[in-house]
């Protein structure tokens, strides 16, 4: 058996269970990146929130116990009966942290999907990856009507770390989600090895 | 098994078995555990039938989990939502119904066989 694994009842083998967070904007190709590369049509589920889970000082003084539902993507790639990758489509970004917290906790890394139409939608991701050290590279999504910028004025508008990837992708398209997929887990692999220790990059 | 969608769920404390677990969690109950969306679940027994405080929802879970799933997984397969499945394991734990295993963390893998096997893997998809 390799490292890594779980013993479950008995001694069955449990596979390896892995994730990686695909984020960005409301539209970028999220869902459809998940879609293309999974061994099914993406799943989807959900978290409720409760007025504690959003954030108490978003609603103090609010009377009304509402609660927020918000919905995941996300799909399942198994590698024989060992391993599994979860690929999960981050939800909306800037209210629900409290979600993204709990799909960072664990994850390899993240891919953040952008728009060079609306570059800054993507800002809000790349900003929680760096705050919480997690390795992320930056795919932009070639939609067809788009201007064509150079990836150094993308890297530029973004303004991260010079070693962070940033590369084309077609997210309609396997082989090109898979190239997203194995460009990030090199830099996971890279970050780690110049960590020179167990722990996640730029901690 | 919709949930009811806008009118959160008042159950009183006494209520017991009566209340169905997805009903529990609109207001009151929260589950004991944080199992990561990727925690595998998988069944330790066969399904046991309906009785007190085992519900279609649980039998669902040990029948769905005969084969190792992702707590996510459970959750999209079953229509729930993921503090719902929370919830109902707390219960099928404490019967030992299933077990929870949770992910590794990744940086305390030994070494980067796992990350080899995902690159090695995608490229063969
Ligand atoms: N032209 C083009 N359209 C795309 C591409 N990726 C996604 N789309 C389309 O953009 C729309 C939004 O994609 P979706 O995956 O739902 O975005 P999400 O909100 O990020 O999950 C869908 O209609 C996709 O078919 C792409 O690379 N090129
Ligand atoms: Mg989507």
């Amino acid at each position: 058996m390799e490292s890594g694994h779980s013993e479950g009842e008995g001694g069955t083998a449990l596979p390896t269970a892995t994730k990686i967070l695909i984020a960005g904007g409301f539209g970028v190709g999220k869902t459809t990146l998940v879609g293309s590369v999974s061994e099914t049509a993406p799943l989807r589920t959900e978290e409720i929130l409760s007025e504690k889970g959003i954030g108490v000082d978003d609603l103090a003084g609010v009377e009304s116990k509402s609660t927020t539902t918000v919905a995941m993507d996300f799909g399942r790639i198994s590698f024989g009966e060992d391993l599994v990758l979860y690929l999960f489509g981050t939800p909306g970004q800037d209210r629900f942290w409290f979600v993204w917290d709990e799909l960072a906790h664990g994850a390899l890394g993240a891919v953040v999907l952008a728009d060079t139409r609306r570059l800054a939608d993507c800002f809000p991701s790349v900003d929680y990856f760096e705050r919480h050290h997690l390795p992320f590279i930056v795919a932009v999504n070639c939609f067809d009507e788009a201007r064509r910028y150079s990836l150094d004025e993308v890297k530029l508008a973004l303004s991260i770390d010079p070693d962070v990837p940033v590369m084309l992708c077609d997210a309609r398209q396997r082989e090109s989600s898979k190239d997203v997929l194995i460009t990030l887990i090199e830099h996971v692999r890279k970050s780690r090895s110049r960590a020179g220790d167990p722990q996640p990059a730029g901690s | 098994m919709a949930m009811p969608d806008s009118e959160p769920l008042w159950v009183d404390d006494a209520a017991g078995p009566v209340v169905r677990p997805y009903a529990m969690t609109r207001g009151r109950a929260a589950a004991q555990n944080r199992f990561n969306v990727i925690s595998q679940v998988v069944a330790a027994q066969p399904a046991p039938a309906l009785e007190v405080g085992i519900g279609p929802e649980h039998i669902a879970i040990v029948n769905l989990c005969q084969r190792p799933l992702a707590l996510a997984e459970v959750a999209a397969h079953l229509g729930l939502p993921l503090g719902t499945i929370r919830v109902l394991l707390d219960d099928l734990l404490a019967r030992r119904l299933v077990k929870v295993i949770e992910p590794k963390p990744h940086t305390t893998l030994p070494d980067d066989s796992v990350f080899e096997a995902l690159i090695n893997g995608i490229r063969a998809l």
